[in-house]
């Protein structure tokens, strides 16, 4: 089957990320396809690669990388919510003449088309809210 | 990453759902510009489900909390082609609000229908 996963809560702040990444691995290990990972409201910090949490805390942002480079995942952070909470990209920085840019490489920045798009494309739309 | 934009108006069903009040969250606010973004694509409907409802109430005054009153948006969903915005009989009572406390006009239905409508749509957009 092919799954698309929406995450509305932050790393850390709500047990929405972590469900969505174990969600994500589960089903790739069953043979699933994952069509998209779409980010939105406080989600879009889940691409921030300047997040360092404690040694014995699981690192939310490695372990997008780590699963997005082994399975080619397509992972997006909605681009108004994104740029709302200040998580960039250099093409952004540059945009909004801003110092420093975060959002990690194997994220892209994008609109809600693609999450309408994953919706209607994908067989199950499963959405980890707060 | 490739969207279809050939797909114009797919023959599947979104239900949006919101359930957040405004303000206090981006929620609603953003939950809203999903629905804009779908009814280009598709037939949406939207559940303004428990304290969702607030998000409807008219004349808003946010100026206090530095918010968008962006309840006038929900106006101009018809235009967008989103003809059924629909909210729950109970939610309004337990509210002690009627439609005419609304901004705009909506389908009530009751809590026992709601499943029913949950059950044929095709997808669930939950905010």
């Amino acid at each position: 089957m092919r799954f698309a996963i929406s995450v509305h809560g932050g790393p850390y702040t709500s047990q929405s990320s972590h469900s969505a990444l174990n969600f994500a691995h589960a089903l790739l290990a069953e043979g699933h396809e994952l069509y998209r990972v779409f980010f939105y409201h406080d989600g879009v910090y889940n691409g921030s690669s300047i997040m360092a949490p404690p040694q014995d805390e699981l690192d939310l942002y490695s372990e997008w990388r780590a699963l997005a480079q082994e399975h080619h995942l397509d992972l997006v952070v909605c681009i108004a919510s994104a740029l709302r909470r200040g998580v960039i990209d250099r093409t952004e920085a540059d945009r909004y003449d801003k110092a420093a840019s975060n959002l990690g490489d194997v994220f892209t920045i994008s609109g809600l088309g693609q999450l309408i798009d994953a919706a209607l494309n994908a067989d199950r739309l499963v959405t980890f809210r707060v | 990453m490739q969207i279809d934009w050939s797909l114009s108006v797919s023959n599947r069903t979104l239900l949006f759902v919101q359930s957040h009040a405004p303000h206090g969250s981006l929620f609603g606010q953003e939950g809203l510009d999903a629905i804009m973004m779908g009814s280009a694509f598709a037939r949406c409907t939207v559940l303004m489900q428990g304290d969702g409802i607030y998000q409807l109430i008219i004349d808003q005054d946010p100026t206090g909390t530095n918010t968008r009153d962006y309840s006038v948006t929900y106006s101009a969903l018809r235009d967008y082609g989103v003809e059924s915005v629909l909210c729950v009989q109970e939610d309004l009572t337990e509210r002690r609000l009627s439609e005419d406390d609304l901004i705009i006009p909506v389908s009530v239905v009751n809590r026992s229908e709601v499943p029913h409508i949950l059950a044929t749509h095709d997808v669930i957009l939950d905010f």
